[in-house]
């Protein structure tokens, strides 16, 4: 308790330390084995995809007291609709058929008003045709490339590649364990979970690109005196930009939280469950990655140049001989040592350290 | 700052009170109705249909649709479909009006009406119908009130040049179409036969023939050729309602009473003599020895020897069966005189064209070469109640959303969560203003996508004060700098990284707006409309605001409720620790 207590305290000021990038490789094998159970996921179950791919008819409409799923089953069979499903969703009753023509859903309809006593336009129905889902299905592959290539592009300009290839390998990986957990799940997809994916390429990115804007002001200052190598410096950043992450984490999952409590409990299936949930698991998904996948690969990538190569060696070797020290010197100051000059804000970060070593 | 704000937010208002628009114009999904989304077929060539093609689809089935007095619908182009929204209405009758494709064909002219001339209008018309129709039934009867009722109609779009009368005066002052085949010669020569003839001839097309075809007794002679059905059809038919017959499909093997599309004049037509799907071709240009603009079409082998026979019989018929109507959709689009026979699959149309009625007739002929053939992809009727109930349902989850951000808000940052809370309502009501004053005036509805989109950008919105806030505490903590500085020089930083975050977010919306289709498009709209208030609410509101609580000594002091404590900025002050102690 006083534990999670004093935990709870440190991060509220942010006084907190976590070496995100150097448990590197217990990041790489937990997100390489959730990939690769995402993967065999997609290739065992497949996903579960909704009439809006597979072509169908939907039928909903409320129910009425006399009705049970017996009563309405056959009643839609009896119009001489196929393949029927029957589901229950809060106080209505939902019906999938196949793909009907425009007549036999009249059919459908008219046999369904006429047994349960449902006026014909208060039957919402759905028609999609067997060829729509492909439509909807590449356009949003055809969306998601140009984006990924247009995000690409503008995150090379504003930061540079590297960060750009890191931000969108982390949002790849986001997006192939969504479709997993809805593999392994079994949970519908639907266009509005397309959406929901959509959408979390957003966030995924947004996170990085705050988490990245700092990491690139920490580091800008490395010099080749610099008393931080770009690994401790970015663990810096991402400590210090952790709160917003959490802080903004928590304030996106909220109302998505509410959207999914009422689409769950009001409606049983449609748009706002099937949206609110895709983005409620790659919320999770994505904040982990921001932190945990991005960060550490642009570590990794940016620790290959020779810059940075030479300031590790030099940390390396002065560590060995003096064989104290703090190693990944604490996060805070980088931001504001950034606006001194190089030399100086690196002695800040040295200054500061100790300082703040009490746990 | 904040007073361009506030009068942003009035102005809005403004416009709101005096559109006598408060409320939000709902989507199909959330009003209830029917929304039918056609993807055209791709012929057996694999080509895309061309933009042209799917605008003229979209104006045919509009025009369909208006016709059949449904109100409020819509109808537009998304990506190659077109999507046809139609409120509180039930998918079969919309599935009627737009299930069958729109066909062009080329028939010869029977007999000619001004647009209102039904029997019931016969009494007002001069007294003439009566007597002559005595002589001849029925047939006779129709044709009669055409040609009493025509100058009437005639007096407007005659004068040429209208867009209206297009059709007509193409054939009317130059009933050229037949200038023989492509030798241009040969085309100026009959031209200029023609033109004189037209001032006299003119009446067949529209209407101004009233004197010739009154007097002309072949007027009776010729409805005998016609099928009692059809002319009884033709009676009744009232092209100056809105349901003029278009969308009809009309068999190609028999009769047709049909409109001209703008409702000016009615036809009976023949069996159509060549079907649209023979024309190879058809653009606008100018005459280069007349300087007046003309519509060439080109035929097919099939089609250009079914044009040349139909054209040598009817050239030397008698008005108004020398005229051959195009008719595209059930609605008669040009009627031209011809001139003579048009052997060689190459006509062109001259008259009082203008670039726009040239440009349009040709896509249409274009569009009859190459119907665009749809399939139903995806239709969809939500019942009213139900639409009122994910209404509910998404206001309710955007109120607990904002409600559990508000408490998160308040709890973390205390006083400024205040900041964040104000921001937060300042962006709401921006946003529905934004949203209401759309739908008034660009036709925006809000549908289903849009409400998670905006409920989803809370969060965006709301990481805006997020970022700004701990560079704030950020600059705080190191105990150097007063709040006053240090509001401004987290903002120089926090602005960057706001506008970096956002413009990812807005390009993601883009993307998608511009690449997706159906609910996502909507979806994308709404998240880039939040991008957009979030900045404009982040640099108007949230940052001046804040820099004028800094001044506050309940903020510059570090209150322990204003959320920049000394506590909170984790300076060794020996009161929080005890706190720390005491809560831990």
């Amino acid at each position: 308790m006083s534990r999670i207590g004093s935990i709870g305290r440190r991060l509220y000021r942010g006084e907190v330390d976590i070496d995100f990038v150097g448990r590197y490789k217990l990041w790489s094998l937990l997100s390489g084995l959730l990939l690769v159970i995402s993967i065999a996921g997609l290739i065992v179950q497949g996903l579960n995809l909704g009439i809006e791919f597979r072509g169908g008819s939907v039928f909903s409409f409320d129910k009425p007291r006399s009705s049970t799923i017996e009563t309405v089953r056959s009643t839609v069979e009896g119009a001489g609709a196929h393949q029927v499903t029957v589901q229950e969703a809060s106080n209505r009753w939902r019906v999938t058929t196949q793909s009907l023509t425009a007549e036999e859903v009249t059919t459908v309809q008219n046999a369904i008003s006429k047994e349960f006593g449902v006026a014909g336009n208060q039957i919402s129905k759905q028609i999609i045709g067997p060829t729509w889902g492909g439509e909807v299905l590449r356009k949003a592959v055809i969306g998601l490339v140009v984006f990924m290539i247009a995000i690409i592009l503008y995150l090379t300009m504003a930061f540079e590649w590297k960060m750009a290839l890191a931000a969108v390998v982390a949002l790849l990986h986001d997006l192939i364990i969504t479709a997993g957990i809805y593999a392994w799940s079994g949970f519908e997809v639907t266009p509005a979970t397309m959406l929901g994916f959509l959408t979390i390429l957003g966030y995924s990115l947004y996170d990085a690109v705050v988490v990245f804007d700092m990491i690139k002001e920490v580091t800008a200052k490395l010099g080749t005196t610099a008393k931080m190598t770009y690994t401790q410096a970015a663990n810096n950043a991402l400590n210090h930009t952790l709160i917003r992450s959490l802080n903004t984490s928590l304030v996106a999952i909220l109302p998505v939280a509410a959207i999914l409590f009422i689409g769950t409990t009001l409606f049983g299936a449609g748009t706002l469950k099937d949206l609110s949930l895709a983005l409620f698991v790659g919320m999770i998904v994505g904040t982990y990655s921001s932190l945990c996948v991005a960060t550490p690969l642009l570590v990794n990538l940016k620790e290959r140049e020779p810059k940075y190569m030479a300031i590790a060696k030099r940390l390396a070797s002065n560590k060995s001989a003096s064989a104290q020290d703090a190693p990944p010197a604490k996060g805070k100051e980088p931001a504001t040592a950034a606006t001194s000059t190089g030399p100086a804000s690196s002695a800040n970060g040295a200054v500061a350290a100790p300082k703040r070593k009490k746990r | 700052m904040l007073l361009a704000l506030l009068a942003l937010i009035l102005a809005m208002g403004g416009v709101m009170l005096l559109q006598k628009a408060l409320v939000p114009k709902f989507g199909l999904d959330l009003a209830g109705g029917t929304t039918v989304t056609l993807s055209p077929v791709t012929q057996s060539g694999g080509a895309t249909p061309s933009q042209e093609s799917l605008d003229l689809a979209v104006n045919i089935i509009r025009d369909r649709v208006n016709g059949s007095g449904i109100s409020d619908a819509e109808v537009a182009k998304a990506g190659d479909n077109i999507v046809i929204s139609v409120p509180g209405a039930g998918q079969e009758e919309v599935v009627k009006l737009v299930g069958t494709t729109a066909e062009l064909r080329f028939r010869q002219v029977l007999a000619v009406a001004a647009a209102n001339a039904t029997p019931g209008k016969l009494p007002t018309a001069p007294a003439t119908p009566a007597p002559s129709g005595g002589s001849t039934p029925a047939p006779s009867g129709s044709a009669q009130p055409s040609t009493t009722a025509k100058p009437t109609a005639t007096a407007k779009p005659a004068p040429s040049g209208t867009p209206a009368g297009r059709a007509l005066s193409s054939a009317l002052t130059a009933p050229t179409p037949a200038p023989s085949a492509s030798a241009t010669g040969d085309a100026k020569d009959a031209k200029d036969k023609a033109t004189p003839e037209p001032s006299g001839s003119a009446a067949p097309s529209a209407s101004a023939s009233a004197p010739p075809a009154q007097e002309d007794p072949m007027a009776g002679v010729d409805l005998s050729g016609v099928d009692p059905a059809v002319a009884e059809q033709f009676k009744t038919l009232d092209c100056t309602k809105k349901d003029r017959g278009q969308g009809v499909q009309d068999n190609p093997d028999k009769q047709l009473a049909a409109c001209s599309d703008d409702g000016v004049a009615k036809y009976i037509l023949d069996k159509a003599a060549v079907k649209g799907t023979e024309v190879a071709g058809a653009n606008s240009g100018v005459d280069s020895t007349t300087g007046e603009w003309i519509v060439q079409v080109n035929f097919k082998s099939k089609g250009a020897s079914e044009f040349a026979k139909i054209t040598g019989q009817i050239t030397s018929a008698p008005q108004p069966r020398n005229q051959l109507a195009m008719v595209l959709d059930g609605v008669v689009i040009s009627a031209p005189v011809i001139e003579e026979p048009i052997p060689g699959g190459q006509a062109r149309i001259s008259g009082s064209f203008t670039q726009k009625t040239a440009d349009d007739l040709a896509n249409q002929l274009k569009y009859g070469a190459l119907p665009l053939k749809f399939v139903q992809s995806s239709i969809e009727e939500v019942s009213s109640t139900l639409g009122a109930d994910q209404l509910r349902g998404g206001l309710l989850a955007g109120a607990i959303g904002l409600v559990l951000v508000v408490l998160y808000s308040l709890l973390y940052y205390r006083g400024l969560g205040l900041v964040a809370v104000a921001s937060l309502a300042i962006a709401t009501i921006v946003t529905y203003e934004a949203v209401v004053i759309l739908g008034h005036n660009a036709n925006f509805r809000l549908s289903l996508p849009h409400i998670i989109g905006l409920i989803v950008s809370i969060g965006i919105t709301a990481d805006s004060f997020i970022v700004y806030f701990e560079r704030m505490r950020d600059e705080m903590k190191e105990g150097r700098r007063s709040l006053r500085v240090a509001v401004e020089v987290a903002w120089v930083r926090a602005r960057r990284t706001i506008l970096i975050a956002d413009a990812v977010m807005f390009i993601a919306a883009v993307v998608l707006y511009f690449l997706a289709v159906g609910g996502v498009a909507g979806f994308a709209f709404a998240m880039g409309l939040t991008t957009l208030i979030d900045i404009l609410v982040v640099f108007l509101f949230t940052k001046p605001f804040v820099a004028m609580l800094a001044k506050l000594s309940f903020f510059a002091k570090g209150h322990k409720l204003s959320g920049l404590d000394a506590e909170r900025m984790g300076r060794e002050a020996p009161v929080a620790r005890t706190t720390v102690s005491q809560e831990g």
